[in-house]
């Protein structure tokens, strides 16, 4: 079956990218969401609303990504003391954790077996739904930790390792149950939602002028991505229009995003297999950079920088030549430690073969971003959905089929030039031009989509907006939610030696996944 | 290896003095004696994440690149809080890592010093208290001082570092 017969019923959505948006009964959900898969239309996020107040029921949401086109697909539940939905995960497996988050903060239930709280974990009244809008939100319940059953591993000589959620250095918590024959992994379990902080809850009391700081705050290593795409689906559903000058100096803002990462990481790479020269050669050039931000931005990590209409400031005078002597020191830094971790046999030992996700593995489970580009999908929304500045810059879209650690290393180290090409590009246009615009307060229940190509992949934000320029609903997504299963295959057979480097390779968000 | 040993040549000492306020600024020697006066070894910190977005932990990090050298000072980051002198706490604490930081802070031996890091962690940022969050790290487990910023840089976390040293120098 083919999406024909989506084209005529589906209607333009408020977006920074062509995005429609198709109104479908109970059978019709997943009927769509089969000819969505048959047509490898890939799976962005899913979320549920409460518009009991506004129209007597509950929706569900899911986007997917088509080559032309964004979906999102829209299913009413009429008020029922059990509303629920027919669970897509039999086509995209990514949406299980999804729907159980969709569980914990809705009370919308799936026909799924595993009905084991993902977000809620004993910290609030299991008969409580913080996102219904009879709860307020902001009430505190005492802590209940109830028990989590784990999938059992038995057989002789299987024993678990059970790690976190506080781990053994400066990173963020998580659980993670390992089922183990001597050093050999036969099976992992993660168990997040650790950092829910309920900012979702927290955006219905935050005005549209603001949602952006609470955006950026939701992953902080990817502060610039989130905070335009809250920005970019505020500006769409209000027809605003940002000045040329804003959009380039959002870019810009973006690939030192993605260079600050990637450095970080590439030294942590290093560190993880028993290189710490690559640690402290990678972290001296991050800081480089990130003082040069300092110097261009006004801040290390750019938290408020972008804004609705455009961003805080323009560039200083001094910016533009800082940041070039930054690329002309970084390139030929980058290049040598390329050629130093291509040729350390040590570190190649354990880069290559290591947490390897085959193709095929990857496509099924809907591995996108840095992580599905290591494993041969070839998918960049910079380069498949450019928008402004993007789509003059034209990327180069970087991809690696190993789809082990070291293809990830090495999909970092081409990310890394490219994105120097890139903001060397563009510092090259006219400084001279307005860098920001008013934004309109927004006309109530509008729904606008957000869709920003982070360091880690696409974020998305599904704004809905509320009366009085107020938010109704705010749905914040990161890559980090498709990828996180992905480490559970990644891992097999591989030794528990090797988890932190494999885990580090993908380098998620516990914050982002968990919100 | 020529590759690497020439970059490390070229690269050389790149360690800057301790980059704090100019008033509280101690030199390194004198820090080193401090530290060795009250503790007797190397300050030894354990980090916990509460629920933070992960903005301050890249800034904790930093302490630990070239230019900070947090361990060329004598203070080194250690994997088991019973082996920490002080915590160093970032976000808001979630619900669901009440627990969690409870029993890091009740693992850790006495005498033993708390860091809030971040405007999270002094009480609770953006996020504030709600159904999932329980705000400022004070409200769980007792507080020695605060860091504020978002996040706060790695000279700012390092100056309260050490301000809370030189005040447990006083008071000892």
């Amino acid at each position: 079956m083919a999406t024909d017969f989506m084209d005529f019923q589906a209607a333009r959505l408020p977006a920074n990218m062509p995005s429609h948006r198709l109104r479908v009964d109970r059978q019709q959900w997943l009927q769509t969401t089969e000819s969505l898969r048959e047509s490898k239309a890939r799976f962005l996020t899913l979320w549920g609303a409460d518009d009991r107040d506004r129209d007597g029921g509950f929706r569900i949401y899911a986007a997917y990504l088509l080559p032309d086109t964004v979906m999102v697909v829209e299913h009413f539940m009429e008020d029922s003391p059990s509303p629920s939905f027919p669970s897509i995960a039999g086509f995209y497996p990514a949406a299980l954790r999804m729907q159980r988050a969709v569980a914990d903060l809705l009370g919308i239930s799936t026909d799924e077996a595993d009905t084991r709280g993902w977000l809620r974990h004993g910290g609030w009244l299991e008969t409580l739904f913080p996102l219904r809008r009879d709860v307020s939100g902001s009430k505190q319940y005492p802590a209940a930790s109830a028990p989590y059953p784990f999938v059992e591993v038995e057989g002789d000589g299987v024993h678990e390792i059970a790690v976190g959620p506080v781990h053994a250095g400066t990173i963020e918590p998580g659980h993670f149950r390992f089922s183990v024959v001597g050093e050999k992994v036969l099976r992992l379990e993660e168990r997040l939602g650790y950092t829910h902080k309920g900012v979702a809850k927290l955006f219905e009391n935050t005005s549209q002028q603001n949602g952006h700081r609470l955006a950026a705050r939701v992953s902080g290593d990817s502060a610039v991505a989130f905070s335009w795409a809250y920005c970019v689906a505020l500006e769409s559903i209000t027809e605003t229009v940002c000045p040329a000058r804003a959009i380039i100096l959002r870019a810009l803002a973006l690939e030192q995003e993605r260079l600050a990462n990637h450095l970080g990481d590439l030294g942590a790479l290093g560190n993880d297999a028993g290189f710490a020269f690559g640690l402290t050669q990678f972290s001296r050039l991050k800081e480089d950079l990130l003082r040069a931000n300092t110097v261009a931005f006004g801040a290390r990590y750019l938290m408020d920088y972008v804004v609705p209409g455009g961003v805080a400031f323009d560039l200083p005078a001094d910016a533009r030549c800082r940041l070039l002597d930054l690329y002309d020191a970084l390139e030929p830094s980058v290049n040598q430690m390329r050629s130093i971790y291509d040729e350390h046999a040590g570190l190649q030992d354990r880069f290559r073969e290591a947490g390897r996700l085959e193709q095929p593995t990857a496509e099924k489970l809907g591995a996108i971003g840095l992580v599905g580009r290591a494993c041969g999908i070839a998918c960049d929304l910079r380069v498949d959905h450019p928008c402004p500045p993007y789509d003059s810059l034209v990327p180069k879209l970087i991809v690696q089929t190993g789809g082990d650690v070291a293809a990830r290393v090495q999909v970092r180290f081409d990310e890394i030039l490219e994105s120097l090409r890139l903001c060397r590009a563009l510092l090259s246009g006219p400084p001279i031009e307005s860098i920001h615009t008013s934004v309109p307060v927004a006309a109530p229940d509008l729904l606008g989509i957000g869709l920003i190509e982070g360091w880690r992949g696409p974020v998305m934000i599904a704004l809905e907006t509320g009366p009085n320029g107020g938010i109704r609903r705010c749905h914040v997504h990161d890559p980090s939610w498709q990828n996180w299963p992905l480490i559970e295959y990644a891992i097999l057979g591989n030794i528990v030696p090797d988890f932190p480097l494999i885990n580090k390779s993908f380098n998620l968000s516990y914050s982002g996944q968990d919100g | 290896m020529w590759n690497t040993l020439s970059r490390m040549l070229h690269t050389g000492l790149l360690t800057e003095p301790l980059s704090v306020p100019a008033q509280t600024a101690p030199t390194l020697e004198i820090l080193q004696k401090d530290l060795l006066e009250i503790f007797g070894r190397a300050l030894c910190i354990r980090h916990v994440d509460a629920g933070s977005c992960n903005g301050c932990e890249l800034e904790i990090q930093a302490l630990n690149n070239p230019y900070y050298n947090l361990e060329g000072a004598g203070i080194k980051f250690v994997a088991s809080p019973r082996h920490a002198d002080l915590l160093l706490v970032t976000g808001p604490v979630s619900v669901n890592m009440e627990e969690a930081l409870k029993r890091t802070y009740d693992a850790m031996p006495d005498p033993k010093w708390v860091l809030a890091i971040g405007d999270c962690g002094a009480c609770g940022g953006v996020f504030g208290t709600s159904y999932a969050s329980r705000g400022g790290v004070a409200n769980i487990i007792p507080v020695n001082d605060t860091v504020l910023g978002c996040p706060p840089s790695p000279a700012s976390i390092l100056g309260g570092i050490l301000q809370m040293i030189r005040s447990t120098g006083i008071e000892a």
